[in-house]
């Protein structure tokens, strides 16, 4: 079996220096200067770093039950045209995916994914807040991350057990422990919100949702992950004060980790000033001060990953306004592009977010995010970091177009992405 | 102007454009037949997607004391619940062929939204707590019928702040023209960040009555009671309502407005509504000539001119 021979590029930790690297049998094989071809195809990457796969933590992709808004094998198109190698699946679709049974019918239709597909399971049967789903079952077919994606658990005790219970998971998941992955909102202050409660929600005459929403919510699950040991990992983290509980939190010695989505690093509320609602998310956008303390929390490791978010809607459904319309937007094939161009963050730092660390926290780690080097599976990306395009909604892979990012200039392009030894996204386009 | 969708898009010198047309408008108004065909076979469509007679009522008065064609469009359910988008309804109706859209509806933003798809000209007629650019042009023509300068000139806004659209627009408009606006409320009736507006702030009506040129009463909606924002209607009313007693400590040249509909012995006591000082039915007389300045304004460019007399 012939492999690929990555040609002209070189490793982001040495962008100075030019390497080759040829892969086989789903592994690298040899990372040198001016390795020849022989029988392997050849892959230019001229002008381009060459960066481990990217791992998302937080995707919606719809399916089963809103087709009509993404599938798995569109979903999963578009994240490896983002360089992604792998994305966590959340699991509100319909059916909700809180049962064996629902979580076998994921893994299944993953089977014609693009990438690797890691589904998460729901904490709570149907996302209900009410009951447990059977969670150790779970866990022994694989699930390591449980979380109800953009709902909270509103009852204390419940998520008392749910932490109390998962602690004794850890065996069942062979050694390491599982993920109680938590949307940090206090359901009755932030009720009717639909942006970031401050002075744009008061200029806009729009319910606001105050960040105490989040900060109540973090810390009564700080407090709990203190007393049951439980791992949380804090999704979506949008309030500068929810850094600094986590700094905390960490600081105490809490199994604690946390992700920002991208487009919390990229925009800031008064982007709602036109009543777009392609800029209304859940939590909502904030100030610029909690941006920038996002971004610091990035910088410093506080916040462990960033995720997209990746939430499709049906174009119609950002044509209601902004309170009728839903949450979310796409993300994977701006993500690296945006963070590139809209953020002081280095493409190493990037790297470590987008990739290492969520490979790590979704029990992926063995095999994505791996440094770039002999006997390491091969996935991994070729990224030209200085390519200019214009994004275009209608032109993404995604069977949604909901991008806050529609017709901003961003530099930085995926070239090709291999997944697991294979080209699959060649010179910008997807392989068919 | 192409839209008029916020006050603040149109500035003071904005605000005195539509003044001086309004003049014109209410010298047409005067007249034995109050009609003119400027805007003859022009087509003014009034999407309201929120009831409000009272507003429709004006705008459709106004839009035929010009000639124009009105259709009528009327939507009290939400767009969501018909399966159909905001945009969808708005390319159906314009596809009648309408040349301006009168727009009421309850979410926040929905005219701008709007705007954006539409080619007819789009007139904001209130849009959920955001802006009422009409009733903020017609209460600033009331104030300045009188013959009051906004220079300096000071004036009290009393009542649920955080919800309304009024209040908004008002403070925008009053300040552009150089009023010193303060806002009395309870703290729970006024928006998180309401130094954002621009306004003062003051929890105490009686300590700002006798320093009040002008005193602008909101409605209180009575649903605010279910979300225990003030504690009853009467304890309302003993702390903010214009009383018997608080008008005798209002000046005797200030002037008492309210946007209407009034509850009478809530914002206002029974006893002070015919206060020769109250100017709630000149607001209403001033809606229509006001919405009749906005409409020919928007429709301008291309309207044959018959208002000069």
């Amino acid at each position: 079996m012939t492999g690929i021979v990555v040609v002209g590029g070189s490793l982001h930790t040495d962008p100075a220096t030019p390497v080759d690297v040829r892969i086989r049998d789903g592994h690298v094989a040899e990372v040198g200067a001016g390795l020849a071809a022989g029988d392997d195809r050849v892959v230019d990457a001229a002008g381009c770093v060459l960066v481990p796969g990217l791992v998302d933590l937080r995707a919606h992709l719809r399916e089963p039950g809103r087709e009509e808004a993404e599938t798995i094998r569109t979903g999963t198109t578009g994240a490896v045209l983002g360089g992604f190698t792998a994305v966590v699946a959340m699991p509100n679709t319909e059916p909700t995916l809180d049962s064996p049974s629902a979580v076998r019918d994921v893994a299944a239709l993953a089977e014609r994914a693009l990438c690797e597909v890691v589904p998460a399971a729901a904490l709570t049967v149907g996302r209900d807040g009410a009951l447990l789903t059977p969670m150790g079952e779970l866990t022994t077919m694989g699930v390591r991350i449980f979380t109800d994606a953009n709902r909270s658990v509103a009852d204390a005790a419940l998520m008392r057990r749910i932490m109390e219970y998962a602690t004794g998971l850890t065996e069942v998941a062979g050694g390491d422990p599982i993920v109680i992955s938590h949307h940090c909102e206090e359901p009755a202050l932030s009720a009717g919100g639909h942006m970031h409660e401050g002075e744009w929600s008061t200029r806009l005459g729009i319910r606001g949702a105050p960040r105490e929403a989040e900060t109540i919510m973090l810390g009564r699950d700080l407090a709990l992950a203190r007393k049951t040991g439980c791992r949380l990992h804090v999704p979506h983290v949008s309030a500068a004060e929810s850094v600094a509980m986590i700094a905390d939190a960490k600081a105490q010695g809490l199994p604690v980790t946390a992700d920002v989505s991208v487009h919390h690093l990229c925009f800031v509320d008064a982007d709602c000033a036109e009543y777009d609602p392609v800029f209304k998310v859940s939590p909502p956008l904030r100030t610029a001060a909690d941006r920038a303390a996002l971004l610091d929390g990035v910088i410093t490791g506080v916040i462990d990953a960033i995720t997209t978010d990746h939430a499709p809607h049906e174009p119609h459904t950002k044509e209601f306004p902004f309170d009728e319309a839903p949450s979310g937007v796409i993300g994977f094939e701006t993500a690296l592009a945006a963070l590139v161009t809209q953020t002081e963050l280095s493409l190493d730092r990037i790297v470590e977010a987008l990739s290492v660390e969520p490979a790590r926290i979704a029990g992926i780690g063995d095999r994505h995010g791996r440094p770039i080097v002999t006997g390491e599976p091969a996935n991994c990306v070729v990224f030209d970091p200085t390519a200019e395009w214009t994004v275009d909604g209608s032109m993404m892979a995604s069977r949604s177009h909901n991008t806050p990012w529609h017709d901003t200039v961003l530099r930085g392009r995926v070239r090709h992405t291999i997944v697991g030894g294979q080209l699959v996204v060649d010179g910008g386009v997807v392989r068919s | 102007m192409t839209d008029l969708l916020t006050i603040d898009q149109l500035g003071p010198d904005g605000i005195r454009e539509v003044m001086a047309c309004a003049d014109a408008m209410a010298e047409v108004c005067s007249r034995p037949v109050p009609k003119v065909p400027a805007l003859k076979g022009r087509t003014v469509a009034s999407m309201f997607f929120e009831d409000s007679t009272r507003t429709r009522t004006s705008f459709e008065t106004a839009a035929r004391r010009l000639s124009a064609d009105v259709l009528n469009f009327s939507a009290s359910s939400s767009s969501v619940n018909k399966g159909e988008s905001l945009r969808d309804t708005v390319e159906t109706i314009e596809a009648m062929g309408v040349d301006a859209i009168v727009v009421r509806h309850r979410s926040s933003g929905a005219p701008q939204q709007i705007a954006r798809w539409a080619d007819a000209a789009v007139i904001n007629a209130g849009d959920g707590w955001h802006a009422h650019p009409t009733q903020s042009l017609l209460d600033v023509y009331t104030i300045r019928a009188e013959g009051r300068s906004f220079e300096g000139l000071r004036i009290g806004i009393v009542g649920d702040i955080s919800h309304s659209r009024v209040a908004r627009s008002n403070i925008a408009a009053y300040l552009a023209l150089g009023a010193e606006v303060t806002v009395v409320a309870p703290p729970t009736l006024l928006p998180p960040h309401v130094e954002a507006l621009g306004a003062s702030v003051s929890h105490d009506l009686d300590a700002v009555l006798a320093e009040t040129d002008v005193l602008y009463l909101l409605r209180m909606q009575r649903e605010r009671m279910d979300q225990a924002l003030v504690p009853s209607l009467g304890e309302y009313h003993r702390a903010f309502g214009l009383t018997l007693d608080r008008a005798k400590s209002l000046s005797g040249s200030a002037l008492i407005m309210h946007p209407g509909p009034m509850n009478r012995g809530v914002e206002i006591s029974p006893e002070v509504i015919d206060d020769p000082r109250v100017r709630v039915l000149n607001q209403v007389t001033n809606g229509v000539i006001v919405r009749m300045a906005v409409l020919y304004l928007v429709l301008a460019s291309t309207a044959s001119d018959g208002v000069a007399s």
